[in-house]
């Protein structure tokens, strides 16, 4: 114990004193509250398992590798009936994680454009913005979820009517289908161009970064990194002669077949849950914004910035740093508003494991407990990713 | 989220009701006798099995039941507690004791009657999975629904069983799984599935429903045995038989021809077996921990089987469902009672 050296020091003290020293009792009742804690944790556990057992209700994780036997509507990965639960599982996790890293993405930038576009000196503007995040933050989410599915449901045609859209998509209620490309031999050419598009991008910026601070000559760093990173792919693609076919959607029978489907749900839950957090990314942002001390802006301004230049080389970077941490949280909220998916038919983790597979094996707690845990876990990723990003925006600071 | 706050709930009541769950075991009937109601969990809105009406009374097959153990213990059937419950909730309920039964048109299966700390007392419903499709697309099969849309509710037999059907038969479908009836219904009705799947029951109730009911229609295949009844928690066998001679009563009752309008009368009737079910003759009640009118008040208050069938889904409804295999085992049907005897 860590009290040993402090008790060899004062060899004359005695048990009362130890007591009452601060050190000691804080470090006693520390120990007395992990134990209670523990204690507390395992008679849940074995209580709950005992009862399970009286009550004659199977209990363990054996059903995870039992046949699902059922299907699923939109899968990332491969998945059949006769998978197991275990499987089942998988496919809700990535419909979960595509849908909550796709909002992530367009909620951040919608969110800062709305928000940039508050502090817009343009009245219009300014009130457009305002009204935006005012409607959409005040509205539960379940409510805006609901208001673009039946939205979608009640305004898109069905199949035999489609809309026909540019490239042979078309788009009906049972979703948007476009034209899927598959891959030829010889495609690998381009993924490997692309790779050396983003990697010769960094070194040229970090090149010209350098020679801007030694010799202060400007560079156009934006535009060769476009080159890089889209014409280099593109070169490989026309090198290795257009190696790839479109499986195109074919109206048959009930629906189009084939291409690829981007399914009402998803789009009603990606776009509800992005306009949604994006109004309140907005309010950091603008506050972050505002957090800025004036004289930043002013400073910038009597140096000769433009407007736009001061506001992203100066302010945005020192607004991020207030931004960043509220920012996570609703990284965060995000991804656990995705859970409402099911009431729209989406099928994401907890419509597929909380939802159909816990009725089937009418497992529920441990169902639930590895829901929970996962929610855990890329809440925890998501906070430690964000807070790493956090301390890298924070050093720049003097 | 919402959901995951309610899921979090219900394993806390699992749980926590675990707990209490066990030691009320042996004694649901003690317990439902002192509390001088019954919980009875029933379906959040389904026409014709449990429905509140306009004036929030509720009605239907199964809360007939419920009104009808209700009437044996109290003599009143009006003593019941209805707790609506999803698809989903239903079990947890039950087995976290915020039930006392389970009401709710719930198929009888192996697996939950063996490894869900469940039993079921009786079928009051023999029921089979349809398909409702829209009259338009001209179908005259299940079979012929290859490739098709079809939205189903989750946390039924239903979402395996229709998985089993296209998987037999060969078939593609692409499935849409919601959550509650209501949304698996609108999703239907405003196109974005080409099939809505469900017991012939509820297909008939739903189609009702609909904004225009001419325009759908339920196709002729059966693709399940759907048997329907109530739950009770298993290890409690005496309040099983209650439950369970509860709904043979109504039945033993449209077997001798007794009903609410007749009982009265038929107390002085000559007939041995009505004498002994009406408790004028035997001890039967006392073997169920009840009085020895405990049927008679069951025919009086709700009913026999017949009755409480034609009112709520039969002939006397707006469903109208024809009696099939829910008539007697004598007239066709497969609703047969044991003898009180």
């Amino acid at each position: 114990m860590t009290d040993l050296p402090v008790s060899s020091e004062k060899p004359r003290r005695s048990i009362v004193d130890m007591i009452y020293d601060p050190e000691t009792r804080g470090l006693i009742f520390q120990v007395l509250l992990v134990v209670a804690l523990f204690a507390l944790g395992y008679e849940i556990v074995t209580n709950t398992i005992a009862n399970l057992k009286k009550q004659n209700i199977a209990s363990g994780f054996d059903f995870l590798g039992r046949t699902a036997g059922f299907d699923i509507g939109q899968r990332l990965i491969d998945y059949a009936p006769t998978d197991s639960y275990l499987r089942a599982f998988w496919v809700g996790l990535c419909n979960t994680l595509l849908v909550a890293a796709i909002g992530i993405v367009f909620a951040t930038i919608i969110g800062f454009i709305v928000g940039i576009a508050r502090l817009s000196h343009n009245w219009l503007i300014s009130r457009l913005a305002l009204v935006f995040v005012e409607v959409v933050r005040n509205m539960p989410p379940l409510l805006t979820l609901f208001l673009f599915y039946f939205a979608f449901l009640k305004s898109l045609p069905g199949p035999k009517q489609s809309i026909q859209l540019p490239f042979s998509s078309v788009l009906n209620v049972r979703g948007l289908s476009l034209p899927m490309p598959i891959w030829q031999p010889g495609s690998w050419l381009i993924p490997v161009a692309l790779a050396i598009g983003i990697i010769a991008s960094i070194l040229l910026g970090r090149w010209a970064n350098a020679r801007r601070i030694a010799t202060g000559q400007q560079f156009p760093v934006l535009w060769t990194t476009l080159g890089l990173i889209i014409g280099l792919p593109l070169l490989a693609f026309l090198a290795a002669g257009f190696p790839v076919t479109f499986d195109y959607p074919v109206l048959k029978g009930f629906n189009y077949q084939g291409g690829l489907v981007i399914l009402p749900e998803f789009m009603a839950l990606l776009i509800g849950l992005t306009i949604y957090t994006a109004s309140f990314i907005a309010e950091i942002v603008r506050s972050g914004i505002q957090g800025v001390s004036k004289g930043q802006k002013e400073a910038a301004a009597a140096l000769g910035f433009r407007p736009g230049l001061a506001m992203r080389l100066v302010v945005l970077p020192q607004a991020m740093r207030i931004v960043i941490p509220p920012l996570t949280n609703q990284y965060l909220n995000l991804t656990k508003n995705s859970s409402l998916a099911i009431a729209i038919g989406y099928p994401d983790l907890v419509s597929v494991f909380a939802g159909t597979v816990l009725n089937n094996t009418n497992q529920a707690i441990e169902c639930i407990t590895i829901t929970m845990g996962v929610y855990l876990v890329i809440s925890l990723v998501t906070s430690f990713f964000m807070n790493w990003f956090n301390t890298r925006m924070a050093l720049v600071e003097r | 989220m919402k959901f995951l706050i309610k899921s979090g709930l219900v394993v806390a009541v699992a749980l926590a009701g675990s707990v209490s769950a066990v030691f009320a075991q042996t004694k649901t009937l003690d317990t439902v006798k002192a509390r001088g109601t019954l919980n009875c969990g029933v379906n959040t809105g389904l026409a014709g099995f449990s429905a509140p009406d306009d004036k929030g009374q509720w009605g239907g097959l199964d809360v007939d039941l419920c009104k009808a153990v209700a009437a044996a213990i109290f003599k009143d059937p009006t003593k019941v507690k209805y707790v609506p419950l999803t698809a989903k909730e239903r079990f947890t309920a039950l087995q976290s004791g915020e039930v006392d039964v389970l009401s709710r048109n719930t198929t009888w299966t192996m697996s939950r009657d063996t490894s869900s700390g469940l039993n079921f007392a009786g079928v009051n419903y023999y029921d089979g999975q349809g398909f409702m499709v829209k009259k338009s697309l001209g179908l005259k099969s299940a079979k012929e629904l290859n490739g098709a849309t079809v939205c189903v509710q989750t946390g039924t037999t239903t979402e395996l069983n229709v998985t089993d059907f296209f998987r037999t038969n060969k078939l593609e479908y692409k499935p849409v799984v919601f959550e509650k009836l209501d949304e698996t219904v609108a999703a239907y009705n405003s196109g974005r599935c080409d099939a809505f799947t469900s017991d012939v029951s509820q297909l008939y109730s739903e189609r009702l429903k609909s904004p225009k009911p001419d325009e759908n229609v339920v196709l002729p295949d059966v693709i399940s045995k759907e048997p329907l009844g109530p739950v009770v928690r298993q290890g409690d066998s005496g309040w099983a038989n209650v439950v369970r001679w509860t709904h043979f009563a109504m039945v033993n009752a449209e077997e001798l021809g007794v009903s609410s309008k007749n009982v009265d009368e038929m107390l002085a009737s000559a007939n041995p077996e009505i004498k002994r079910m009406l408790g004028k003759e035997g001890d039967f009640g006392k073997g169920l921990g009840l009085e020895n009118d405990w049927a008679y008040q069951i025919i009086k208050g709700v009913g026999n089987y017949a009755e409480a069938f034609d009112r709520n889904v039969g002939a006397g409804s707006r469903l109208g469902i024809a009696r099939g295999q829910n008539a007697l085992w004598n007239k066709g049907g497969q609703q047969y009672a044991p003898p009180i005897r």
